[in-house]
């Protein structure tokens, strides 16, 4: 019996192999016909430059030495104290046998030599102004640097962007882009696409007013910068601009949809990812919330805030523009990652982008003309009773509008959304997006507030907890043609990690208790748990893997709790104020018993 | 005054305390009045002199508690429990729990990110702050507390709240008399 089922055992994983090393488009095929943008997606090399892993933003790594049957030998081979205990929400980056992790404030970046068992090869101190740190919403965050053309780019807190050497860490330029003073930051991690740097501001609950900056990547000097509000000049939206629903086309709708001057100080920051399709020549990237949170005080559409918008990578001028939620009651920023994908749609191949949006929808958006072709709920939604894909509307629900002198009650998805910043992976293996994301709702009030610059614009007051179920965490396997979970993972802390696919048809994630998880990817394995090891604090980041400089498949992930929804433990807050973290502390009170601080990257890999 | 007169008396005085008590008692049991003991270490708070006209003093109180609203601390520092700003409730002061301590991280800001106030405020909304300040931790008499939650999610009333000892932020007590 056991001898016959070693032979099975051996069978299958040969089996595995097999199928591994068939090309993904005749796989593909077999399952549901999905694949990502070939242009943004190009060979598996065993490396890892930008968090994302491709400009389609797959983080999927075609690496299957790490399969179903052995993942469960997984084991340590380094971990690396990063020198910091706030939010570690960075992916590491390896390129050739380097491995580059930046920290929290004082984003310090690190160079690791793999083929030395991770001994540093150089550190990076930018020193970003101490006051930065009061200015960052939630935990003094970055998630990640990215690598071009033998440099390291990052943008710190205090919102300068610098170029670095890969080999020596010594600088080479240095832009600063964002003003404190006002309540910018920049938590991002840059996207190099054209020889143009791109990076976003954060800010906003501080009235800031939303931009994205191109950078020359040889120079650091200004390409373009393209506002979220404002004049058309601003925006950049010119003759090329050709949005497709009716109600985006129009002149300086940016100044047109909000009360008087509104859009100097309303929001739309973009702090989350950027895509980008190299045939279109289109970069992609969301919108955040409006400033103030209050919706009384700016009464219109308050473009181009809570959307996403395609921006011509060389010019910056606007594509298309896409606004999920028109006037945004419930601060359902839009900045989250767009996967570009090729795929059937009612059984015409498109080339889309699928978005998981804040606002709890699945989108699946043709990325050449904005055209919203379907929108699922992939979480609790009763903040809105579905999207017109006629209008591209979101169907309001009047019961659940906020309104001065009451409290809103039981509002799904809260504030963080039914996802927030950490991004989903795309196997082309499986076909399924993997999807980490939370089931939070809220109470909420709103009462008027005056711009002070410099500090919180927000006129509201928001209490979070467990949504329908109380698990406040999910991971779901979402088929994009089906447009229906595969298979869903409930946990009961929110997930705040990235997730990582891989050839073997290994998914991985973590935890805020501090949980590493491997499952089994496939459509029918009701993400089976394969693995699972406890890390020193809990997990917000992205993890990666990449192939190392003896051939073998590692697996990356830093532990290291905070950000919004761990700051009860990272700065650390007071449970007994439910409205501390903007409301976030009332639904993580069990934390601190269940974590704590750190600051660890792990490197795993199978025993030689 | 006659026995009678006075025992009438001090029955008004029980009933007037009773009314007083019955709505607190709406939402919980009340502490004990503070002892003579807390009066001592309070009243070692007050080295500068205008300390004196705000702590202890309810509509001082109240009128930071609206300031705390109106210039946007509470985006912060929320109810006390923090945010981008460190709790305001709890024991550990990175820059001094008194009076005087408070008004100077108002005026002139902190470092890491605590804003310079004192453009934007007079002398006397800094010193009503203060004050407000230093009762999320309990810190004033408890009757002069405030009652009033200007907040939707309900904290406990800060007359509830003991009050918490004065620590530096690494948790201990400051070195020397508190002054
Ligand atoms: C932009 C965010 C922000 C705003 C607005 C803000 N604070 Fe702060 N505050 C901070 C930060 C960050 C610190 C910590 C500074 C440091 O450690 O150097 C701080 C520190 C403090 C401290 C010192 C706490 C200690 O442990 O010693 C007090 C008191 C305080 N703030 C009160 C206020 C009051 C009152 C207001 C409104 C007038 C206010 N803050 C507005 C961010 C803010």
């Amino acid at each position: 019996m056991k001898g016959w089922l070693r032979v099975r055992l051996k069978l299958l994983s040969g089996a595995v192999l097999l199928l591994s090393a068939t090309p993904f488009a005749g796989l593909a095929a077999q399952q549901n016909g999905a694949r990502p943008a070939a242009s943004a997606s190009p060979a598996e090399d065993g490396q890892w430059t930008m968090p994302a892993k491709n400009y389609a933003s797959t983080r999927y790594s075609g690496l299957n030495q790490i399969n179903i049957s052995n993942v469960a030998r997984l084991k340590p081979v380094f971990t690396f104290r990063v020198g910091t205990a706030k939010g570690l929400e960075a992916a590491p980056i390896v390129v050739g046998s380097t491995m580059y992790i930046i920290t929290p404030y004082p984003n310090y970046v690190w160079a690791l030599d793999l083929a030395k068992g991770g001994k540093p090869k150089w550190v990076f101190r930018p020193h970003p102004k101490p006051a930065s740190q009061g200015v960052a919403c939630c935990d003094v965050v970055n998630r990640g640097v990215t690598y071009s053309n033998g440099r390291i780019f990052f943008a710190t807190l205090d919102g300068s962007v610098f170029a670095i050497d890969a080999n020596s860490g010594r600088q080479i330029w240095r832009a600063q882009v964002g003003n404190i003073n006002k309540g910018e930051t920049v938590t991002m991690a840059p996207l190099v696409a054209e020889n143009r740097v791109l990076v976003g501001n954060s800010g906003g609950e501080f009235g800031v007013r939303g931009w994205l900056t191109a950078l020359d990547a040889g120079s650091g000097k200004l390409a373009w910068r393209a506002y979220s509000t404002g004049p058309d000049k601003d925006v950049l939206i010119g003759p090329s601009f050709k949005p497709f629903y009716a109600k985006d086309r129009g002149k300086d709708l940016g100044v047109k949809s909000w009360q008087p001057d509104g859009w100097k100080i309303g929001g739309g920051t973009t702090w989350g990812w950027i895509s980008y399709d190299p045939k279109l020549k289109l970069i992609y990237y969301g919108t955040g919330n409006p400033g103030p949170w209050n919706p009384e005080q700016r009464p219109g559409d308050d473009k181009w805030t809570a959307g996403v918008f395609a921006r011509d990578v060389t010019t910056g001028q606007a594509r298309w523009y896409y606004q999920s939620t028109p006037h945004d009651e419930f601060d359902h920023d839009d900045i989250n990652e767009q996967i570009l994908l090729d795929m059937p749609v009612n059984g015409r191949m498109r080339a889309v982008m699928v978005r998981p949006g804040r606002n709890g929808f699945m989108y699946v958006i043709d990325r050449a003309s904005g055209q919203v072709l379907s929108a699922d709920p992939y979480g609790f939604i009763n903040s809105v009773r579905g999207v017109d894909l006629k209008t591209g509307m979101p169907i309001p629900v009047p019961e659940k509008k906020p309104k001065s002198g009451r409290i809103t009650r039981n509002i799904c998805p809260a504030a963080p959304g039914a996802k927030d910043w950490n991004p989903s992976a795309f196997s082309p293996h499986t076909g399924l997006l993997y999807v980490p994301h939370i089931n939070l709702c809220m109470d909420m009030g709103v009462m008027e507030t005056s711009y002070i610059s410099g500090t919180p614009y927000l006129g509201a007051e928001v209490k979070m907890y467990a949504g329908p179920g109380g698990n406040r965490g999910v991971f779901t396997a979402w088929d994009p043609v089906r447009r229906k979970k595969a298979w869903e993972l409930k946990e009961d802390l929110p997930l705040w990690s990235g997730a990582l696919a891989t050839g073997g048809d290994v998914v991985f994630y973590g935890t805020m208790d501090g949980w590493f998880k491997a499952v089994d990817a496939r459509p029918g394995s009701n993400g089976r748990l394969l693995w699972q090891t406890k890390l020193d604090s809990g997990i917000i980041s992205q993890p990666v893997s990449y192939r190392g400089p003896d051939g073998r498949q590692y697996v990356a992930v830093m532990s290291g709790v905070g950000g919004w929804s761990g700051a009860i433990v990272s700065a650390p807050l007071d449970a007994r104020d439910p409205s501390s973290a903007l409301g976030f502390v009332n639904a993580m009170r069990d934390l601190p018993a269940r974590t704590k601080a750190g600051g660890r990257l792990y490197v795993f890999a199978l025993p030689r | 005054m006659s026995s009678r007169s006075r025992a009438s008396l001090a029955l008004l005085v029980l009933v007037l305390a009773g009314c007083d008590r019955e709505e607190r008692n709406a939402r919980g049991a009340p502490l004990p009045e503070t002892g003579p003991a807390q009066q001592a270490a309070l009243a070692a708070t007050h080295s500068d002199p205008r300390a004196k006209q705000y702590e202890n003093v309810s509509f001082q109180i109240s009128q930071g508690q609206r300031l705390y609203s109106w210039m946007n601390c509470v985006g912060c520092h929320a109810h006390g429990g923090g945010g981008m700003g460190p709790p305001l409730m709890d024991e550990k002061w990175r820059y001094g729990g008194r009076m005087e301590d408070i008004v100077a991280t108002i005026q002139k800001g902190r470092p890491n990110g605590m804003p310079a106030f004192e453009h934007k405020l007079t002398e006397q909304q800094a010193w009503q702050l203060a004050a407000y300040v230093r009762s999320l931790s309990a810190q004033p008499r408890q009757d002069v507390l405030s009652g009033r939650a200007d907040e939707m999610s309900n904290t406990e009333p800060q007359t509830l709240d003991e009050r918490k000892p004065v620590k530096d932020a690494a948790g201990s007590e400051p070195k020397g008399p508190v002054k």
